[in-house]
């Protein structure tokens, strides 16, 4: 093989173009590895295709992309689209895919930004076509300008059920109804934690914006939603849901859920980090330092697939990362890292001070995350339902990992991402564990589908794009 | 005393053992240190397999074929046994000849179980195999089985007729105390007068225990299973100069093993893969199986296990004190001996001898005579 490369980022996002641009302007031999054919992430997707009137409708954030990305591609970092990561070792080898030809590459240092996905949870009717991802259909817009003709729901929690829907307002879609599942004491416990957030008040007062907008426009906007069930025998017709006590019906042929995001962990999982329980994000993310700096010598990770901070926070981060990075590699010392540093430091801080107020005010209920009913599917891929689950958890499987070794829950292509989650949601309330304590499912590569072919011509060597 | 016999290790032979044991009275504790079938018993290649046995091992392997035809009457469940044979294939003229002087080997031990076939027969039994090979040596009744689930049924029906598992219970001393074991784990002890070792990878550290060390090799067999695809194959496709091991399993999914080992790491029990290695199984499919170029590989994953020197099990008595019984060292083709293994230990812990020949399994051919505890 080989040398190894200095710095190798996955993800050419928010966060690793911001690393890669640091890090590279450091003299870091750096190479940037993205699954998308562009730069920009999940947020800025299409972004270096966005006309001027695509850049207004999706609003300013959007817009902020596009600097973000000019500034990358003059940075000297290599950078190489269309490749997925499919697998990390904790030295530094990755598995990668770049147009049907696999090869292992070998880096000094990696660093993860690969952001985060959408929670999956399963509900009734979830699989039923017609009902899909709130954040997916956002890409849709993003890249494709796909946008449902014919009416739509966007139901789930999180700031994104307001932003697509003020989004999809401006490009002439129905919306509606917009339904918050969050329940209402939220409020209370979000309230609490308003003085804060009021440091980081643009979110607030932009939220604000969009909410009022939409209610000039009509567009019901429900808070305090329960029992949310698509229903259609072979694609969605109608959803009911419980509000005010009341159950109501709405005919719908799209229903856009979303409930939060979580930090994408495959690969930090892969790699063999240490991974914790967040209460307030309700999900696992990889440990990492104030640098991004992991558990493994050598790995970080930044980003939304650290902790959910969003799109700004994640620029700040990659900078800060692409600064140790550059201190790791010898370029700078920790003094010139540490001074470096200082804006970017604070900077983050002002960001995430919106964050406790966010996650306290979409804070899914436990009824939501772990007592999904028997009868719905929790693993699509093998088709096996919550029930199931249940029935193996009983049977003396007491861990996630032993309910997938006999139910085959989470053995499918998808790699246990879907249900991963609601299994040990489901699992530790079975066993009247607080779901902290259990063991998500074990990381097995390929993280993406490799064919047999693919893995049978695998080269070895850095190929510098 | 807790029971009358305590076996240490929750896995296939562990769990057979119990099984044995309980059917014939005995009040039994399972000591596991994770949970049953964590390692190698949970994630092996599940190959039903008496084809190309070592000498030493047919007796075993014939025996338990007989158990594993009827595996419902002894753990009432059919463990997803699928008897649809197994092939060797020869792919070439050399290959031929050294399996038909296997196959004449094995007759003159005085067993029909492995056949030659010819070209002819080799391409109906498996119509997709690439076009150049020539012939197989072939056993009709093996097949392949799931083991987890083969664990599964064993351990319950052992729990069913009384024996406890004691899961999370890591072993960190073993002590003698009167004419008991005391084993003492990070959940608590217990003690029997009777100690089973079978832990597997972990044996190695065990034997120190107990005052016989041996040297053993531990590695992990890597693994590979690709999404589903239409049924094209019934028996168990190997190839006599590949390191291979291909079968199509009951949902259409292809897992292919074939002893190329992964990285491990004994401190952390974890490993990782060696893909440069597993590269080369992918090759032998793709040479062997062409249409499998396509085919997705959905997980590869590794187990830990216990080598040998000599590549054959440790079965029997210990070598030091009274009331000490091994199996272990099965060298990553065990699944096969499991349920004939619990029922040489039972024999030989209640009626003194097995009616199997175990002889050259005596963990004595691997004591370092010089390090003994013995007494």
């Amino acid at each position: 093989m080989s040398a190894p490369r200095e710095l190798v980022i996955i993800g050419a996002g928010p966060a690793g173009m911001a690393a890669a641009s640091t890090a590279a302007g450091l003299g870091v031999d750096t190479l940037v590895l993205d699954q998308q054919p562009a730069p920009g992430g999940q947020i800025f997707r299409g972004i270096g295709q966005a006309g001027p009137a695509h850049l207004e409708l999706l609003g300013s954030d959007y817009q902020a992309g596009a600097e973000q990305v000019a500034s990358f591609v003059h940075s000297g970092a290599d950078y190489q689209p269309d490749t997925a990561v499919w697998s990390l070792g904790a030295d530094g080898e990755l598995g990668i895919l770049h147009r049907g030809k696999a090869s292992l590459i070998s880096a000094r240092r990696v660093l993860i930004a690969g952001g985060a996905m959408e929670r999956p949870l399963p509900f009734p009717g979830w699989t039923l076509p017609g009902v899909m991802n709130a954040g997916g259909a956002q890409i849709l817009m993003k890249s494709s300008r796909l946008v449902p003709l014919d009416g739509v729901v966007i139901a789930g929690t999180g700031p994104l059920l307001i932003l697509l829907a003020w989004q999809y307002m401006r490009a002439g879609v129905a919306v509606q109804a917009v339904l918050e599942l969050a329940p209402r004491k939220n409020l209370w416990r979000a309230g609490l934690r308003l003085p804060a957030a009021l440091r980081a008040g643009h979110y607030l007062t932009r939220g604000l914006r969009y909410l009022l907008a939409l209610r000039r426009a009509g567009i019901r906007v429900t808070y305090g939603v329960s029992d949310l069930q698509a229903v259609g025998n072979d694609r969605l017709e109608a959803m009911t849901f419980h509000t005010g006590g009341r159950e109501q019906t709405l005919e719908t042929g799209n229903l856009l859920v979303h409930f939060g995001l979580v930090p994408g962990i495959q690969l930090t999982e892969a790699a063999g980090c240490h991974h914790q329980w967040d209460d307030g994000q309700q999900c696992w993310r990889p440990q990492a330092d104030a640098w991004g700096n992991s558990s493994v010598d050598g790995i970080a990770v930044i980003g939304d697939g650290a902790t959910i901070g969003g799109a700004v926070a994640a620029v700040h981060a990659g900078r800060l990362a692409g600064l140790e990075a550059a201190r790791a590699m010898g370029h700078i010392d920790a003094a010139g890292r540490d001074r470096l540093a200082v804006d970017d430091r604070q900077w983050l801080q002002d960001d995430l001070r919106i964050r406790p107020f966010l996650e306290s005010l979409h804070r899914l209920p436990d009824t939501l995350l772990s007592g999904i009913a028997d009868n719905t599917l929790v693993c699509r891929c093998e088709e096996i339902t919550a029930g199931e689950v249940r029935a193996a958890v009983r049977a003396g499987h007491r861990d996630p990992n032993q309910v997938k070794f006999i139910t085959r829950c989470g053995m499918g292509p998808c790699q246990g991402r879907q249900c991963g989650q609601a299994v040990a949601n489901i699992v530790a309330a079975a066993c009247d564990r607080p779901v902290s304590e259990v063991v998500p499912f074990r990381v097995r590569p390929p993280l993406r589908p490799i064919s047999m072919g693919e893995l049978s011509m695998l080269e070895t060597g850095n190929n510098t794009a | 005393m807790n029971a009358d016999v305590v076996i240490i290790g929750g896995g296939l032979m562990g769990s057979s053992a119990a099984l044995h044991l309980a059917m014939r009275g005995q009040r039994v504790i399972v000591m596991e240190k994770d949970s049953p079938g964590r390692h190698a018993s949970g994630v092996n290649a599940g190959g039903l397999r008496q084809l190309n046995r070592h000498p030493a091992e047919i007796p075993l392997a014939v025996a338990a074929a007989r158990l594993w035809r009827d595996i419902q009457s002894l753990v009432d469940s059919d463990c997803d046994v699928k008897l649809s044979g197994q092939v060797r294939v020869a792919e070439n003229e050399a290959d031929m000849r050294l399996l038909e002087e296997r196959a004449a080997r094995v007759r003159a031990l005085g067993y029909e179980h492995e056949i030659i076939i010819d070209r002819e027969q080799l391409y109906r039994l498996v119509p997709h195999l690439a076009p150049h090979c020539v012939g197989a040596l072939y056993t009709r009744d093996d097949g392949f089985a799931r083991p987890f689930h083969a664990l599964t049924a064993f351990r319950h029906k052992a729990e069913s007729l009384g024996v406890q598992y004691r899961t999370g219970s890591r072993v960190h001393e073993i002590a003698r105390q009167g004419a008991d074991w005391q084993v003492v784990t990070d959940r608590g002890c217990c003690s029997a007068p009777v100690l089973v070792n079978c832990s597997g990878a972990w044996s190695q550290a065990l034997c120190s225990m107990l005052g016989e060390p041996v040297t053993i090799n531990t590695g992990a067999p890597m693994m590979m299973v690709t999404d589903r695809l239409p049924h094209f194959l019934d028996p168990v496709v190997g190839a006599a100069s590949r390191k291979l091991s291909f079968k199509q399993m009951q949902n259409g999914t292809v897992l292919i093993g074939g002893s190329h080992l992964a990285n491990h790491d004994m401190k952390t029990e974890t490993t990782a893969i060696d893909f440069i290695k597993l590269s080369e199984s992918a090759r032998s499919v793709v040479e062997l199986f062409p249409h499998m170029r396509d085919a997705h590989i959905v997980r590869t994953w590794a187990g830990l296990e216990a080598f040998t020197p000599d590549h054959l099990p440790v079965i029997g008595p210990g070598s030091c004190a009274a009331g000490v019984f091994h199996a272990f060292g099965f060298s990553a083709h065990g699944f096969q001996l499991s349920p004939v293994v619990g029922l040489i230990l039972s024999e030989l812990i209640l009626d003194g001898k097995s009616k199997l020949p175990i002889g050259p399994f005596s963990i004595k051919r691997f004591l370092d005579e010089t390090a003994t505890g013995c007494a």
